[in-house]
């Protein structure tokens, strides 16, 4: 490869001809010249130890596809993991749309050559907004942690107050984002649950609200799976010590469960991964913040907010962004926080399953899970020496007690693992009080065959 | 003013169909897409479902969604696609500092595969060998073309990945009892603005540094800057102005005499990639856009990753999990003493991961070099053709060669003709490109930001070329044609005066409708 010139097809300046013509043109014999700024001292004197390319498109394939076959996926076996990301049902015309190359590998265009994006999201923000029943969504920030977060210190300037209470049955892998972004600012404080049905301890809420309590956040339907039916009742003990409420939810839920707003809350939050997005190892999710369209509000976000204008020509709707004064691309750390790239494509995505699914998809959708994850619950808890945790209605997840069967949930999925079955997530190391327990996760891509295999062969490992 | 006869530039004409907001569409009754029925086993047993939510809990007026049936909300959302400029369809030289490459289609396809599509994070690791391989791999080929010891994948943007390198740095002086007195961050006015604002989210004073004649930052003012309260450094190099910092080696050692940390900003790398390393500059920490330099796609802002390395040092600050190999497989460490914890759900950005992983594979050392050089090559080339159109300029720092990117100024033409960069670069939108400013604050007046990346070939750049000498041409001839672009494009100037209005912003169309009206009243769309 040293001798001959190399010219890789993504690289076409790299042609002999061309690159004499360009270097003549710029008045250097060679492209080492360019670089006479770098001292020799901070110069790489070798070459990059890397791999071998693989030049050609088919050896590259070959390769990759070699070791992504080492992966067994979800659409292999059948699969009860949850806990933030879920295997739902992606309709054909969200992978079409979020595979456009005009939006795939577009990026920062103005709002006139690049009118699709901000109107897609622009409809995007809309669309969550009639689920949410709030006035107000941003674009996608990462995912549902940083949108928790971003609420959290949202709430912090809004009522100029230094803590957040915080569900102590909130995900662990969230509350650790949580955590690190609002320290050193914020300070956290967990609150408890009643152990029978899992439900916020109103009492140990109300012990904890202090005259520093920014805002409590709970989750809904929780990180365990069950619905927390005292939103009201949360909402009004924070309220009443001038503390907001911010509601993490399930945005898939909300064709049946009741919008936050309606049980009070100021801020909802949550990922919009199974609205029309693959799973992608945790990697596609994208968070919401939606809230009131009051301007003390709408002043702290970060994100970018697309909103929806006229323009010269009568008829013709523009786009653009609402209130740019407030983000750190004007105002560097004087800005609300930061704001950059994040998961716009996945909020297309979203857009576009909304759209597909309309009112009656999503009512739909939310009945067919609850019926599942009930069969599935009712199923497992005739297993002998299995019993559902917590005494109350989950949504899509729910907490299976092993403790009774004399297996650890470690040896009951790997009896799962070699009869082709992932079984639900370990919940031991994240809650000790619930070591022995498996937090599980049905969808309208679980199969009651799916759901009666489980059954069926946890009987017969455990009777 | 009608194209040369020799010039490259474009009869362009982007689409534009009028498209109405999705709302609009709706017609009561039409469905989309249909959800399957649980069959007659489950129902039996489990019942109606809804009956088993409390009622307090159960939603009484449905979601205002709009009912549509499947081929028109396909044919609305690819007529947005139309009315959208990928980097696929145009030059996409304009965006300087976004680094918009070719992002390979084979990756798409990779990315495509149910193989990594279909993957649960918390699968059993034996079930996601590949995916954990990738994953280390590329955290491998990270160090190499660092020098540093050990990449997190987690950080989803090169802004979040500063967010992780201010945790981590507090995090680091907090286990040395140190946390409260080092309280300000260093950062220079040509860093990205995110280097400054999410410093601050981790409670820290910025201090910025700015430029001296040179158009670099300027050392004098560090020296002054730096004390005991100094936590550390974030600086970006080359600097957006694409000029390289020669004496980068001693700012991080003013810094670390001072007991600070330093962090690079290697948004910009592409450029450099093979020639210089954070390494040897001094850096204990720097992050890539795998979005940008790696080739992955930018997804109109995401997703993507900003993969952040760190030296033998910092490795037991990093987020976990991260990914290890004992030579027969490959396993997630979630054990790291001093971790800051996490800044993302499960492991990253996996799509970007994979993508980046195969383009790196697909080039290889002399490949990524090649990159790096054509690119230079490129931007040295434009540096040339573009300030030879009269009203263009690139301050700061005459004569000196560029790496990979140029802020160039319209302040002469502007000043002759009345027409600012903000119309300038809405006019070239009627060609069919983009041009982009600058962040703010404009240090460089009326300011245009090129980087040409190693995608493009001579011809690409000489039409981008033709297309900015047309319209500064145009703007001397008929200053109007281009103050009143775009005139084919999608859309006409829009009425911005509503989006810093709290009574009139309109962030929904429930909030548009409330605050505005029923469009179908005031005669729809059209």
């Amino acid at each position: 490869m040293d001798k001959k010139p190399f010219i890789h097809p993504y690289i076409p300046n790299s042609v002999p001809e061309v690159k004499k013509k360009m270097l003549e043109e710029i008045g250097v014999k060679d492209i080492e010249e360019l670089y006479e700024d770098i001292p020799p001292e901070l110069r790489l004197k070798r070459d990059l130890n890397l791999p071998e390319p693989l030049l050609s498109e088919l050896e590259l394939r070959r390769h990759v596809e070699a070791v992504l076959d080492q992966n067994i996926s979800c659409g292999e076996r059948p699969s009860f993991l949850g806990g933030g990301c879920a295997r739902h049902y992606v309709p054909a015309i969200c992978d079409e749309i979020a595979h456009r190359s005009e939006f795939l590998t577009a990026y920062a265009g103005e709002p006139y050559e690049d009118a699709g994006r901000f109107q897609a999201l622009f409809e995007y923000e809309s669309l969550m907004a009639e689920l949410l029943d709030f006035d107000v969504v941003n674009v996608p920030t990462y995912d549902w942690g940083q949108a928790a977060s971003t609420a959290a210190r949202m709430a912090g300037r809004i009522t100029g107050r230094g803590k957040l209470l915080v569900s102590d049955t909130m995900s662990p892998d969230r509350l650790a984002v949580v955590r690190n972004y609002c320290h050193p600012v914020m300070s956290l404080e967990p609150v408890g649950h009643h152990k029978d049905t899992g439900l916020l301890d109103l009492g140990d809420l109300k012990a904890k609200l202090t005259k520093d309590t920014a805002a409590v956040y709970f989750e809904n339907p929780s990180y365990l799976g069950f619905i927390e039916t005292q939103g009201e009742a949360i909402s009004s003990a924070a309220h009443a010590n001038g503390s907001l409420v911010i509601a993490g939810v399930d945005p898939i839920s909300l064709g049946v469960l009741k919008p936050p707003g309606r049980y009070g809350a100021d801020l909802a939050c949550g990922d919009i991964q199974g609205l029309g997005n693959h799973m992608f190892y945790g990697g596609s999710l994208g968070g919401f913040i939606a809230t009131r369209d009051e301007e003390k509000f709408v002043m702290e976000y970060p994100s970018r907010l697309f909103g929806i204008a006229r323009t010269s020509v009568e008829g013709e709707w523009g786009f653009g962004d609402v209130a740019y004064s407030r983000t750190s691309f004007d105002k560097r750390e004087k800005g609300k926080e930061f704001i950059g790239t994040a998961a716009a494509l996945y909020g297309i995505a979203a857009a576009v399953y909304l759209s597909l699914m309309g009112p009656q998809g999503m009512r739909e959708l939310g009945i067919h899970i609850l019926q599942k994850a009930r069969y599935a619950a009712m199923k497992l808890a005739k297993v002998p020496g299995i019993h559902l945790r917590f005494h109350s209605t989950p949504f899509k997840e729910f907490v299976v007690d092993f403790n009774h069967s004399g297996k650890s949930v470690g040896e009951v999925n790997e009896h799962l693992f070699e009869e082709g079955i992932f079984g639900g997530k370990d919940l031991s190391k994240e809650f000790p009080e619930l070591a022995g327990c498996a937090l599980y996760a049905v969808t309208e891509m679980t199969t009651q065959a799916d759901i009666d295999r489980l059954a069926a062969v946890l009987k017969s490992y455990l009777g | 003013m009608d194209i040369k006869q020799d010039s490259k530039l474009r009869n362009f004409h982007q689409a534009k169909w009028d498209e109405e907001v999705i709302f609009e569409l709706t017609n009561p009754g039409e469905r989309g897409i249909l959800v399957p029925g649980v069959g007659p086993g489950v129902e039996k047993a489990a019942g109606d479902g809804i009956s088993s939510v409390p009622e307090s809990m159960r939603r009484e007026k449905p979601p205002v969604l709009p009912e549509i049936s499947q081929m028109r909300v396909l044919k609305h959302f690819l007529r947005l696609s139309q009315q959208n400029l990928g980097a696929d369809l145009n030059v996409d030289v304009g965006q300087g500092t976004c680094t918009m490459k070719y992002n390979p289609k084979i990756n798409e396809v990779f990315a495509s595969s149910g193989k990594a599509v279909d993957l649960h994070p918390d699968q059993d690791e034996r079930t996601v060998q590949g995916a954990l391989r990738i994953m280390y791999e590329l955290d491998l080929f990270l160090r190499e073309i660092s020098g540093l010891d050990r990449f997190t994948l987690q950080p989803s943007s090169g802004s979040h990945a500063i967010l992780a390198m201010a945790s981590i740095v507090r995090k680091f002086h907090e286990t040395r009892g140190e946390g409260d007195k080092r309280d300000e961050i260093i950062t220079t006015i040509f860093s990205h603005p995110s280097d400054a604002a999410a410093a601050a989210v981790k409670g820290y004073k910025v201090v910025t540094i700015y430029y001296d004649r040179t158009g670099l930052p300027d050392i004098e003012s560090l020296k002054k800057a730096v004390s005991g309260r100094t936590a550390a450094l974030f600086i970006t190099n080359p600097e957006d102005t694409g000029i390289f910092n020669p004496r980068i080696a001693e700012f991080t050692r003013t810094v670390h005499e001072a007991g600070g940390l330093c962090g690079y900003d290697q948004a910009n790398a592409n450029g450099i990639l093979g020639v210089t390393r954070a390494k040897e500059a001094g850096f204990d920490m720097c992050f890539f856009n795998l979005h940008k330099t790696f080739g992955t796609p930018h997804g109109c802002g995401g997703p993507a990753s900003g993969a952040l390395g760190v030296s033998k040092a910092l490795v037991d600050f990093l987020p976990v999990p991260i990914v290890e190999y004992d030579g027969k497989s490959y396993s997630l460490n979630w054990d790291l003493p001093h971790t800051i914890g996490k800044v993302r759900a499960f492991y990253g950005a996996f799509p970007a991961i994979l993508k980046a992983y195969a383009w790196i594979m697909s080039l290889g050392a002399a490949g990524l070099k090649e990159v790096a050089h054509i690119a230079v090559l490129n931007n040295n080339y434009l540096l040339k053709k573009i300030t030879e159109i009269p009203g263009a300029t690139a301050p700061f720092a005459a004569g000196k060669r560029r790496i990979e990117q140029v802020r160039y100024s319209w302040e002469e033409l502007t000043k002759e003709t009345g027409v600012d960069t903000h119309q300038f670069s809405l006019r070239m939108a009627d060609f069919g490109f983009h041009l982009w400013s600058s962040h703010h604050p404009f240090l460089v007046p009326q300011p245009f930001t090129i980087e040409p990346t190693e995608s493009y070939s001579k011809e690409e750049l000489d039409e981008y070329v033709d297309g900015l000498r047309h319209v500064a041409e145009e703007a001397r001839l008929e200053p109007e044609t281009v103050k009143s672009a775009p005139h084919r494009s999608v859309v006409h100037k829009i009425d911005e005066s509503t989006f810093d209005d709290p009574a009139k912003w309109a962030i929904t169309w429930r909030a548009y409708r409330k605050k505005h009206g029923n469009p179908a009243a005031e005669g729809g769309t059209k």
